[in-house]
């Protein structure tokens, strides 16, 4: 009699605690600008275009997870490579935002931009309704100092933290993403991970802008191996940084065009990257 | 793209087709003129369909319209083909298939590529093949009014009577094979052949695309066979039974015109199209040959032109807003090179001119979609078969709620009136139409890999004078000018897509 008495209680506990979470999910949020998201309508816009791979439940488990790679963001998780905020906080309702609008070029994620601003804000909102971490709230957006000039003084001071911080073992020393590591690499599911390979030329996981390489370094990508520097660089040694991963690029920027005019000149003073002791 | 259900095999072969259009144009040239043909009416009793064949063609130079309509395929379609290369479900990409929605349009806009390294040719799935095949199987009832039929049956001296014809069974559409993808990085193709039982293979859609030339989404160049970028697309509709699968404006032509043209026919040409990056705002311009989409050199030495321009607005929380404009001149010849008294094709010359201009619109209300769409065609005297051209104006509205993304109901109601008969005798509302859809589409399976849609349709259609563009029943004329001819058409359908 007892343990029914018990277990009738638990029941009714987890019922509860689904109603509450059922609940709080549909009151779910998300503020984009001047447009709210509801985590009401964003059910039916998940429905259409993200369950196949997300999951129903939103565990990156849908049909199409098995054939995709990387694998689906599990939102149960609620740990997302793309923020403005410090490492092992949650993301901005912004960051969220423009991670649907501008999709993950590497990845099966393509851009949902099409979509209407409400739409996405929508999205938004209903995602966060898979884990009750939200209720912790986003985290501090880091600050992103001016960015210093472009001179190859601070290209090749980048080209030095580059090997101090040992950027080289996972992405390579020509940042072809197969460094010494690369192969051995795994995300936060065991899932194999793969650095990102400079030299295909295509945009940043999370942006393209030289603000956006900055963040990257700063937060880290939660839920991979890169982790955050922010505790390691100073401003302007990332911003050095930032300037020398230009030159590592196929595309025409301001860093390559200048590193590619100083090289031929001066190519017998560096000394190779991917050593212990490479560098200038 | 998937041919609608119709009344057995009435495609002609472009030999026949070629020879009906200069046969009619020569019928025009002689002394037996259209204007004085048409007016002497058609036959009173004709004792034959040949005998009203002939009468039609002295009038105008053609058959009824619906034997020139049903050349012609429908639907491009869903593509599970690009749902299996990228892992994506159909209604990422589709309202509900096969109408795209707006992350389909930029998809089809960019060239069938999404923007990632997915795109690469190279970067397929093993299961991957950029093939896909769709097809309709199902029951449907056809049943047209006034219908020629002999008096007599067997005995053809008995006279002609009109009568209903109902017909009813299991029935299969043609099939489409949409094979549409990547060659190279912006460089597409699309080659969609379609089979219908014993009208053989035809070519729907053959073109290669050069998408973002000079870097840029505003310049995609087209070369091909392919759809016109009509912004309420025909060939993406949610409707398949014999009177639904069609709209009535984009093939409509007067009673005795002999232009051989429909807005909705995939045409041969090149088209350049621009787009914003969100497809938000789209143009097309396009030159396209003389043939309304048949394989072969045109009888002229004219091109027709189309262009089309819409603009989308994010209204929030109602959805995405869009509105176009388009307009479409085509000429045809009227004067040709004879040998031994036959014209000689190819050499056509003295080209008349017809128009189509209108305004389409895409609203949005949540889950119910507008698409409403007016129409101003015109006619030269000459193409009509008469002494003043001809013109009329049509509009329709076609209602779309989405329940889920696996069920919708449709709606659609479409008008033709006629506003000046080329021949002023004619009866101003000859050729009117009412049309009138219900349906529903029902997606029990939609996955990534594959789409099934249970489909079911009513529609009815009223035309004055004339039989109904789905061609049913017999397929000609009521006896008595004026009467109007009903057509209705039931469809209990499954529609799959591979």
């Amino acid at each position: 009699m007892r343990h029914h008495a018990l277990r009738a209680c638990a029941a009714s506990i987890g019922l509860l605690g689904i109603l509450t979470i059922a609940a709080h999910g549909q009151q779910s949020v998300a503020h984009i600008g001047s447009v709210t998201g509801h985590a009401a309508a964003g059910a039916h816009e998940y429905r259409r275009y993200c369950v196949g791979c997300h999951g129903q439940a939103g565990d990156g488990a849908g049909e199409n997870a098995m054939w995709v790679d990387p694998k689906p963001r599990d939102f149960t998780a609620a740990v997302f490579k793309c923020r403005s905020t410090a490492t092992g906080t949650l993301p901005t309702d912004d960051d969220l935002y423009h991670s649907v609008s501008r999709g993950f070029v590497t990845t099966n994620m393509p851009s949902w931009e099409p979509l209407t601003r409400q739409a996405r804000a929508d999205l938004v909102a209903y995602i966060k309704t898979f884990s009750s971490r939200w209720s912790e709230g986003a985290g501090a957006v880091i600050a992103i100092p001016p960015e210093t000039p472009v001179t190859m003084e601070s290209i090749l001071r980048g080209r030095d933290v580059f090997q101090r911080v040992e950027c080289w073992k996972c992405h390579g020393p020509a940042g072809h993403g197969d460094g010494p590591s690369a192969s051995t690499l795994t995300d936060s599911k065991d899932n194999p991970i793969r650095p990102y390979n400079f030299s295909s030329g295509s945009r940043f996981k999370c942006g393209e802008s030289n603000q956006d390489i900055y963040r990257i370094f700063m937060t880290g990508l939660d839920g991979t191996p890169m982790p955050s520097f922010a505790d390691i660089l100073q401003p302007n040694e990332a911003w050095d940084l930032v300037h020398f991963l230009r030159t590592l690029q196929p595309i025409s920027t301001p860093e390559a065009t200048m590193w590619q005019a100083w090289l031929p000149s001066h190519a017998s003073e560096l000394k190779p990257l991917g050593q212990d002791e490479g560098g200038r | 793209m998937i041919e609608r259900f119709r009344r057995g095999a009435k495609r002609n072969s472009q030999a026949g087709r070629s020879a009906l259009v200069l046969a009619g144009l020569l019928a025009m040239a002689l002394p037996l003129s259209a204007g004085s043909a048409s007016a002497s009416g058609p036959p009173s009793n004709p004792t034959s369909r040949h005998e009203y064949a002939a009468y039609v063609l002295a009038a105008g130079g053609t058959l009824p319209a619906t034997n020139e309509f049903t050349l012609d395929s429908h639907a491009a379609a869903a593509i599970p083909a690009f749902a299996r290369k990228y892992n994506m479900s159909c209604s990422a990409c589709h309202t509900a298939w096969p109408e795209l929605n707006s992350f389909g349009q930029r998809f089809k806009d960019r060239g069938y590529q999404l923007g990632n390294d997915r795109d690469s040719p190279i970067w397929v799935n093993p299961s991957y093949i950029p093939f896909a095949i769709r097809t309709t199987p199902g029951w449907r009832l056809e049943r047209t009014t006034n219908q020629l039929v002999d008096d007599i049956p067997g005995d053809p001296s008995s006279g002609t009577v009109e009568r209903t014809i109902t017909q009813s069974g299991f029935d299969i559409s043609g099939a489409d094979l949409l094979m549409l993808g990547t060659l190279y990085k912006n460089v597409t193709f699309g080659f969609v052949p379609t089979i219908a039982d014993g009208e053989g293979v035809g070519i729907e859609a053959a073109f290669v695309r050069f998408d973002n030339l000079f870097q840029s989404s505003w310049a995609n160049l087209k070369v091909g066979k392919f759809e016109m970028d009509n912004m309420l697309s025909e060939k993406r509709g949610m409707m398949l039974s014999s009177n639904g699968a069609f709209y009535q404006s984009y093939h409509f032509v007067p009673a005795g015109d002999g232009t051989s043209f429909g807005l909705g026919d995939n045409q041969i040409g090149a088209e350049w199209l621009g787009h914003s990056d969100n497809s938000y705002s789209r143009f097309s311009l396009a030159v396209l040959g003389a043939t309304d989409g048949t394989p072969g050199l045109p009888e002229g030495k004219s091109y027709d032109g189309m262009m089309t321009a819409s603009q989308a607005f994010d209204a929030g929380s109602l959805g995405l807003q869009r509105i176009g404009l388009f307009g479409y001149l085509g000429h045809r010849p009227t004067v040709f090179e004879t040998s031994n008294g036959d014209p000689v094709p190819g050499t056509g010359t003295g080209n008349k001119s017809f128009s189509r201009i209108g305004a389409t619109g895409d609203f949005f209300l949540g889950k119910f979609e507008m698409l409403p769409f007016v129409m101003h065609a015109s006619d030269d005297k000459d193409l009509a078969g008469g002494t003043q051209n001809a013109t009329w104006n049509s509009g329709l509205l076609e209602l779309h709620y989405y329940v889920s993304p696996q069920l919708v109901f449709t709606q659609r109601s479409e008008l033709i009136r006629m506003s000046k008969q080329a021949d002023p005798m004619t009866p101003k509302d000859l050729g009117n139409i009412n049309a009138f859809t219900f349906g529903y589409r029902w997606y029990p399976i939609m996955f990534s890999r594959a789409g099934l849609a249970m489909v079911g349709e009513l529609s009815f259609t009223k035309t004055i004078g004339t039989v109904p563009l789905s061609g049913d029943g017999v397929g000609t004329d009521p006896l008595t000018p004026g009467t109007p001819v009903r057509s209705t058409s039931v469809l209990l359908a499954f529609d799959f897509d591979f």
